[in-house]
């Protein structure tokens, strides 16, 4: 376990790394969308959330599991389409904001 | 051999995820990097249900319903002037789930039969700390950007640095303790507690003109937050997504801070907003005493409809107003008669980080009228008009020359180098941070007083009726 840990941080050191590299020159016009585009993509703790609430280790577990997947997937659905919305705008302007999810 | 399959699948997420946000970086590509990043996220989901290790379907079919159908509801209902609350409240939520899937795998390993090994133990508290203080601060941050309960400007308290000293080292001190006495839940609950009280605190001393800084610090924390979770369940992908959300949180944290010229920390623990006093004091004073010049509408219209260029310049005041259709209409009717109309827009203007963009684009403004910083400010000397619709301290020139300034060495745009300045404004109220101006009482500055919009609408009739 402790062999897990130090290899999930050398994984995390990494890709803050690969991070830092691929987002340095966002123009500030998309820093709205990119900072709520980002937010969608930490929404990936849906991943943890469903196998906490999958394991039915116990009722308490799973209802403080149930009310994760919940609030992940907002975080997921409501990000994204938010996101869309936003880039749709800066798009070319003829659509209908919202129009499209 | 399944498992394997999933490592793979959830690398393959985050390959995606890493070209989705790269391709954010780019007006252009922008909406596909963010459509082929929630592919990405698809594909985790599907993997996951894959999963030996779930057992039951039912709930998580309810709750995976659950929530997209309110995270669709709420991205449907939200309108645009609403944008820097839905942002900071959607942060929360995944702050929220990791906190509780820390809760849930804590709670699952002090059962009798589990064991729980001290690697297992730290990450799970580190998870519990850093998504409690995203959901926290983030509801927090929501709250004020709304209006709502807490006051948009600081909220400071003596001894708040203590308090948040104290709050850390208790959970230090709670986590010790669990590590010699697993399954305490008294201990694990304050650990709890503390965290959130701790984004609380953090959040509720910043004043509404640093929430961009807010908002991009707690994005980077609900992707560490994210991060942590994969310690938890030990899951390479989500590790690797995460840190790269908390690369971009701090990469953009960093961008609001040099806009302002102060470091994160002046930002967290400064309580800029407070300082009325000291800088509004004897100069202050002495300003106020020259007074300011005042224009009608029908002379502004003059101004601008008879120059060659005119740059506006908006700010929180605008998005208050919700006046950016105006705006629009404005600039459309300056077009018409031969004018060219560029807007100015300082990171820093509004409540999050490209406020000022997202509203204007709403408004169908063309995105390459709108020029940042760098690219704007060699303009000015050779525009007929600055109009400055609700923003303040980024104009102020204070910054450039007034060491005593608390915005001192700040970037603005250099807006007093214009012909003519208009500034309009609801009255002489000092901006957020309660600096006295000294754009106002330059000598070319006139101030139009009123709501941007009404102000706006009796502009738009005043330049229609031009020759």
């Amino acid at each position: 376990m402790t062999d897990a840990l130090i290899n999930g941080i050398v994984v995390f050191v990494l890709a803050m790394f690969v991070g830092f590299e691929v987002i340095t020159k966002v123009p500030s016009l998309l820093h709205t969308p990119l900072t709520s585009g980002a937010n969608a993509i930490s929404g990936i703790t849906i991943v943890g959330s469903m196998t906490v609430v999958g394991m039915v280790s116990s009722e308490f577990a799973s209802i403080l599991g149930f009310v994760a997947v919940v609030f992940a997937m907002i975080n997921v659905v409501g990000g994204y389409l938010v996101t869309d919305r936003m880039l749709a705008m800066f798009g070319g302007a003829k659509k209908e904001p919202g129009a499209k999810p | 051999m399944i498992k394997n399959f999933m490592e793979l699948s959830y690398l393959l997420a985050a390959v995606i995820f890493i070209v989705g946000l790269k391709w954010m970086a780019s007006p252009k590509r922008a909406r596909r990097g963010n459509a082929l990043s929630a592919i990405g996220m698809l594909i985790a989901i599907l993997v996951t249900l894959l999963d030996h290790q779930i057992l039951s379907f039912r709930m998580l079919t309810v709750g995976i319903v659950v929530g997209s159908l309110l995270g669709l509801w709420m991205a449907k209902a939200v309108k645009m002037t609403a944008m820097p609350q839905m942002v900071g409240l959607l942060n929360g939520f995944g702050g929220g789930a990791s906190l509780l899937v820390a809760a849930a795998e804590w709670y699952r390993l002090i059962q009798p039969g589990a064991t729980m090994t001290t690697a297992t133990a730290i990450t799970i508290y580190a998870s519990s700390l850093v998504g409690g203080v995203t959901i926290a601060g983030s509801v927090v941050a929501a709250l004020k950007l709304q209006g709502w309960v807490v006051p948009d400007r600081p909220v400071l308290f003596p001894g708040r640095h203590a308090l948040s000293i104290g709050l850390i080292l208790t959970v230090i001190a709670m986590g010790v303790y669990l590590g010699y006495n697993p399954g305490t839940l008294w201990a694990f609950v304050v650990l709890n507690i503390a965290s959130l009280i701790l984004g609380i605190q953090l959040v509720i001393a910043i004043g509404g003109a640093d929430q961009p800084v807010v908002i991009c610090l707690l994005n980077s924390y609900s992707g560490i937050a994210a991060a942590m979770t994969g310690f938890v369940i030990n899951n390479h992908g989500l590790i690797i997504t995460g840190a790269l959300v908390g690369a971009s949180g701090i990469i953009l944290t960093n961008i609001m801070c040099k806009a302002m010229n102060r470091s994160i920390w002046n930002v967290l623990f400064g309580g800029v907003g407070v300082v009325v006093a000291g800088s509004g004091g004897e100069k202050g004073a002495a300003m106020r005493a020259k007074g300011v010049r005042t224009i009608t509408a029908e002379d502004t219209a003059a101004l601008l409809g008879y120059g060659k260029l005119v740059i506006v310049v908006p700010g929180y005041g605008m998005a208050v107003a919700q006046a950016q259709h105006q705006v629009r209409e404005l600039a459309d009717l300056l077009h018409k008669r031969g004018v060219e109309v560029l807007y100015a827009i300082h990171p820093v203007a509004g409540r999050m980080p490209g406020h000022m963009n997202v509203l204007l684009a709403e408004a169908n403004v063309p995105y390459e009228a709108l020029l940042d910083l760098d690219q704007i400010n060699p303009n000015f000397d050779r525009a007929d008009v600055a109009i400055v619709i609700g923003a303040n301290d980024v104009v102020n020139p204070a910054a450039r020359h007034d060491t005593t300034s608390p915005i001192y060495g700040m970037p603005i745009l250099d807006a007093d180098l214009a012909q003519h300045i208009i500034v309009m404004k609801r009255s002489m109220n000092p901006g957020f941070a309660g600096i006295e101006n000294e754009l106002f009482y330059n000598s070319k500055t006139q101030m139009l007083f009123g709501d941007a919009k009404k102000s706006l609408l009796t502009l738009i009739n005043e330049v229609r009726v031009l020759e």
